[in-house]
C-alpha cells in the first residue's frame, strides 16, 4: 500500500451560531466567531489516497485525475463562499472545523475509485486542523 | 465518523542533556554539544491531538478554549521561559531529552476532561520531531 496526498487552498467566510441557544450562550460558547457579519480564513486541504499502482503507469491515481475531483468537488462549493449560507450540506450545522472535514469526507469517498480515501486534513490556521479517517480505523 | 483534532501551541525552554549514569567522558561522547554545562534553548512546537464524538450543538470535539486553557495551565505556564532541567521538578533525575518531554506533556495532559487525548507531536526544530501516544495495557513505562 502506497499513500499519496494532494494539498489545496480554499478560502470562505463562516460565522458560529446555534439558533437553539440564546444570544447570550452564542457569544459565550463561540466568542468572537458569533459574529453576526462572519469572518473567513484561508484552508487548506490536504487528501490523502491510498493504494495499489498500477503496474503500467505506476500511480495509485492520476494526480491530474485527484486535482479534477478535488476542483469540482470542493473548490467549485467551498472557494470564495460563505459556508453557512452557500454551502446546503452545512446549513443546519456550524461549520466548524470538524463539520467541514467530514463533509468533505463525505464527497470525495464515492468520487475516488482508483485507491481509497484514507485521510482528509482540513487546516483553518496554521496552528488547527482536523482529520478525517471516515469510518475506517487509523 | 472518525475525527481528531490537532492544536498547535509553541513554548521556549532550555535544558541540558546530561545522565548521572553516565560518567564526564560518555555524557560528551553521546550528547555532543547538547552537554555544555550551561545548557542551550529552542523553539518547541506542541501538537495536541484530541478525538471524540462531535457535538451536534457545537459542531466541536472539544470547546478550542476549554484545551487552549487547558493546555496553557498545564504546559505552557509551568514550561514555557524555563530552564528544563533545573526549573521542572520531573527532569531533576530524567534527562530532559524531547523524547521524555514529549512523555511528560501526554502525561500532564492525558486527564483532560474536553475529549479523549489521542497523542502529542513535539517539535524540538524545524527538523526533529517526536510523537507519544501513551502506552498499550500492560506495558507501562517507568
Amino acid at each position: 500500500m502506497v499513500y499519496l496526498t494532494r494539498k489545496i487552498e480554499f478560502s470562505a467566510a463562516h460565522r458560529y451560531h446555534n439558533p437553539a441557544f440564546s444570544a447570550e450562550e452564542n457569544r459565550r460558547i463561540f466568542g468572537k466567531c458569533n459574529n453576526p457579519n462572519g469572518h473567513g480564513h484561508n484552508y487548506v486541504l490536504e487528501v490523502t489516497v491510498g493504494g495499489e499502482t498500477d503496474p503500467r503507469t505506476g500511480m495509485v491515481l492520476d494526480l491530474k485525475e485527484l486535482k479534477e475531483i478535488l476542483e469540482r468537488e470542493i473548490m467549485n462549493r467551498m472557494d470564495h463562499r460563505f459556508l453557512n449560507y452557500e454551502v446546503p450540506e452545512l446549513a443546519d450545522q456550524i461549520p466548524t472545523c470538524e463539520n467541514i472535514a467530514a463533509l468533505i469526507w463525505k464527497l470525495l469517498a464515492p468520487k475516488i475509485n482508483k485507491g481509497r480515501l484514507t485521510r482528509v486534513r482540513l487546516w483553518e490556521s496554521s496552528d488547527l486542523y482536523v482529520d478525517c479517517y471516515g469510518d475506517g480505523a487509523r | 465518523m472518525k475525527l481528531e483534532l490537532t492544536r498547535c501551541y509553541a513554548l521556549a525552554a532550555s535544558h541540558r542533556l546530561h545522565s548521572a549514569h553516565l560518567d564526564e567522558a560518555e555524557n560528551q561522547r553521546i550528547y555532543g554539544k547538547c552537554n555544555n554545562p550551561y545548557g542551550h534553548g529552542h523553539n518547541y512546537v506542541v501538537e495536541v491531538t484530541v478525538t471524540g464524538p462531535v457535538d451536534p450543538g457545537t459542531g466541536m470535539i472539544a470547546h478550542l478554549g476549554d484545551l487552549d486553557s487547558y493546555v496553557t495551565r498545564e504546559i505552557i505556564e509551568p514550561f514555557d521561559h524555563t530552564y528544563l532541567n533545573k526549573d521542572v521538578e520531573a527532569f531533576r533525575d530524567r534527562v530532559p531529552t524531547t523524547e521524555n518531554f514529549c512523555m511528560e506533556i501526554f502525561e500532564r495532559l492525558k486527564r483532560f476532561p474536553g475529549a479523549q487525548l489521542v497523542r502529542i507531536r513535539l517539535e524540538e526544530t524545524g527538523r526533529n520531531s517526536f510523537e507519544y501516544a501513551g502506552q498499550k495495557n500492560g506495558d507501562e513505562h517507568d
